[in-house]
């Protein structure tokens, strides 16, 4: 006769916490942790008695002050006598400007380079390899400063559009190219339906919004039809009325017309004006990112096994296609996480914008903000947070798409 | 037990340097140098030679400073500071005294904690335009795109002048000098604004000088001068006295070439108490009797210090103006040595 009995209950005692191996981690891991708090608070506090007894007490009231300073590129309505704390978002905006346009640019240029750097054409190839070594061997700080001498020394200065022969003239009839910036026409409403400028604007792109649903009604009609007859019927001309008509319509009932810049003064006036420092930054860093991008994209395309492409080349695919079809959407799988550092990089690097005098938030609140109040700490501390959620943020969207884009495994 | 010691280790450095600010005169002398802040290179007022030896004008503050309390004019280390650095090398304790064209206001000198110890340049912003341009006043220059040296009181300063006269600009807000003057040289920015006398050195350093205007509109009150940490009030009256005995001895007719000669004693009894012959002004402050006479010594008085570096003669080229004594018409006034 055996008798079962229930192993002991796991009556838990306090010094289970160091003999027994199911706890004995968690409290060494529980004491490091409190050691690590307890040190950086100490320090944390030396810190601040130090700064305190050198004259150095933190403070943020300065952000409510008027900055005093004018900015020569706002996106939100701002002058001198308006607070730091604006000035710092205007600086924000502008960062977050720069940054998104030279992501984009940037992904296109290295995308192209990175194809066609495995281009079975030898000067094409070569002309890549050349692109990317000169451009991310040399410095950014460098290349934004080169573009942008380069662009003040070859464009001609506004006054060189003066007089009757002048030595310069307007591209198309309507834009400047100068070196100040460019000046391209601006739209104007002749006849808008709200008050507010922005929501007319709002509304167009309300309408473009409708268009795409349209656009992708027609798309999945089409292949519907398809697949009940085998033959798709022909709606590139319908897409492309979907898309200009409804708009078309809007505007001319607003009354677009366009404002062309002109001379006046010192200064072109009229029409949109895309400075300088933001060209020259913005192709800067584009063009030096774009060569990191080309070779995570070659490595992209290069971890894609040989089979693969000769798979599809044997359905017939053409070449092109089977770079977009197949070896792209499988190589985006190595391509993405190592993007994300380099969209991170733009943004950071974005931060050398005050070289060419390009107002980011470096430029706005860790410069001129922290030369008027003398606040350096507080300044950079703010940057730090700035740069860190921005950083954070870009992060986790491109670890959404990465999660949409990467092999399911199921 | 490790971490003890770090610990320990950590709040002794924290004492001493919280420390640092008290008895400035007592580190400086068992250092043997005087840490002093000067601009990273404007010639005329602060930029090292040829041969890495630091000149200028706000150089010769320093150097006096250190004769006067250390008896050696070359027992000077020049920490270059930019606009953003300064206030913050100064409030730590890593320079004892900042010489960089810095502005007294109100808030530098109240808020941060500061002590400005006298001016050594009355100066004012100003702008330069290219010559062709035919500008001949700032109130014609609506619409101008205006290239400015940031890190100084500037950019408020043309923000307040433009708003007042109701006019509108495009700032261009550059770090360094020199990518602002290849901006402005290159027509990318039609007017040059920073203080006038900067301006002054700038256009000295252009292939044509005479190409460039300096307009006559000075926007600012600039009162440029040496400063000191709250905090250690002695040291102040070092700082300040030093410069004084530098105007004074313009005022005395006393040059580094006769001060040695008129040391041996005069029969001017103001001399004689400026040079440690007569009371014991030194004594005073914790300093030998003829520490003013080895700060004159050292570069000369006020006058000859204004000549040798940004004199009329030289390349940076400016007239005295308000930086004329008293006796002259100008504001240069220093309190009577008694």
């Amino acid at each position: 006769m055996t008798i079962l009995t229930d192993p002991p209950r796991g009556q838990f005692r306090l010094s289970m916490l160091l003999s027994d191996t199911r706890y004995r981690s968690l409290t060494f891991q529980g004491i490091a942790l409190l050691l690590l708090i307890f040190a950086i608070a100490y320090l944390a506090s030396n810190l601040m008695t130090n700064l305190a007894q050198a004259g150095l007490s933190i403070s943020y009231s300065f952000l409510a002050s008027p900055s005093g300073y004018d900015i020569n590129q706002t996106l939100i309505p701002y002058n001198s006598q308006s607070t730091n704390m604006r000035a710092a978002l205007v600086g924000i905006l502008n960062t977050l400007l720069v940054s998104g346009l030279a992501c984009v640019t940037a992904t296109i240029f290295g995308v192209t380079a990175g194809v066609l750097r495995l281009s079975k054409n030898w000067l094409v190839r070569k002309m890549m390899a050349f692109y990317v070594e000169i451009f991310r061997n040399i410095p950014v700080l460098i290349w934004i400063i080169i573009i942008f001498t380069i662009m003040t020394a070859v464009m001609p200065a506004p006054s060189a559009f003066r007089g009757d022969d002048p030595d310069s003239t307007m591209v198309l009839g309507g834009i400047a190219f100068t070196n100040r910036g460019v000046y391209v026409p601006g739209p104007l409403l002749a006849n808008p339906i709200f008050s507010a400028t922005v929501l007319n604007w709002v509304l167009v792109l309300l309408f473009l919004v409708g268009s795409w649903f349209g656009a992708r009604a027609v798309r999945t009609w089409a292949t519907a039809k398809q697949e009940a007859t085998g033959l798709r019927p022909t709606t590139w001309y319908w897409i492309l009325a979907i898309w200009i008509v409804p708009v078309g319509i809007l505007l001319a009932i607003m009354g677009l017309h366009w404002q062309i810049p002109e001379l006046k003064g010192f200064n072109f006036a009229g029409g949109i004006k895309i400075g300088g420092p933001l060209i020259a930054l913005w192709f800067a860093l584009s063009i030096y990112t774009g060569a990191f991008i080309a070779e995570n994209v070659r490595a992209g395309i290069q971890a894609i096994s040989k089979g693969q492409t000769e798979a599809a080349s044997s359905l017939g695919l053409r070449p092109g296609r089977v770079m977009n079809l197949v070896v792209l959407p499988q190589a985006l799988r190595v391509i993405i996480p190592p993007l994300i550092s380099q969209y991170l990089n733009i943004t950071k690097n974005s931060s050398l914008a005050i070289a060419v005098g390009y107002a980011d938030v470096t430029a706005t609140l860790g410069g001129i903000t922290l030369n008027q109040t003398g606040r350096a700490i507080e300044c950079v501390l703010l940057l730090m947070l700035f740069y860190l959620t921005i950083s954070l943020s870009i992060s986790a969207v491109m670890n959404i798409y990465n999660n949409s884009v990467k092999l399911k495994e199921r | 037990m490790k971490k003890s010691i770090l610990f320990g280790a950590l709040t002794v450095a924290g004492l001493a340097a919280g420390g640092a600010a008290a008895a400035t005169l007592d580190d400086v002398k068992a250092r043997g140098k005087l840490n002093c802040g000067v601009t990273t290179g404007l010639v005329g007022f602060a930029a090292p030679d040829a041969n890495g030896e630091w000149k200028g004008f706000d150089v010769a503050v320093c150097r006096a400073v250190a004769a006067a309390v250390l008896g050696d004019p070359t027992a000077v280390e020049f920490v270059p500071t930019t606009g953003k650095t300064r206030f913050t090398a100064l409030a730590s304790g890593e320079i004892d005294m900042l010489a960089r064209n810095t502005t007294w206001t109100f808030s530098r000198d109240v808020d941060l904690k500061f002590e400005f110890t006298g001016i050594n340049y009355y100066d004012g912003q100003g702008f330069m335009v290219p010559k062709e341009l035919g500008v001949t006043s700032a109130k014609e220059l609506n619409g101008a795109t205006v290239c400015i040296q940031t890190g100084t009181t500037t950019e408020l300063n043309l923000a307040d002048f433009f708003r007042a006269n109701n006019m509108e600009y495009e700032p261009v807000p550059i770090e360094t000098n020199a990518e602002a003057q290849q901006q402005f040289l290159a027509g990318a920015c039609d007017v040059y604004t920073t203080d006038a006398s900067g301006l002054a050195a700038t256009r000295a350093t252009f292939e044509d000088p005479t190409a460039y205007v300096i307009l006559p509109e000075i926007v600012s009150k600039e009162p440029l001068g040496p400063l000191v940490r709250h905090g250690d009030p002695e040291w102040g009256d070092i700082v300040r006295w030093t410069l004084y005995a530098l105007i004074t001895a313009e005022e005395l007719g006393v040059t580094s070439t006769n001060a040695a000669e008129l040391a041996s004693g005069t029969n001017n009894p103001e001399v004689n108490r400026l040079l440690g012959t007569e009371g014991d002004l030194g004594a005073m402050f914790n300093l030998d009797a003829d520490w003013a006479l080895k700060a004159i010594s050292s570069e000369g008085n006020y006058g000859e210090i204004f000549a040798k570096n940004i004199g009329v003669d030289t390349p940076v080229g400016l007239a005295r103006g308000l930086n004329a004594q008293w006796t002259e018409g100008g504001l240069l006034y220093a309190p009577p040595f008694r």
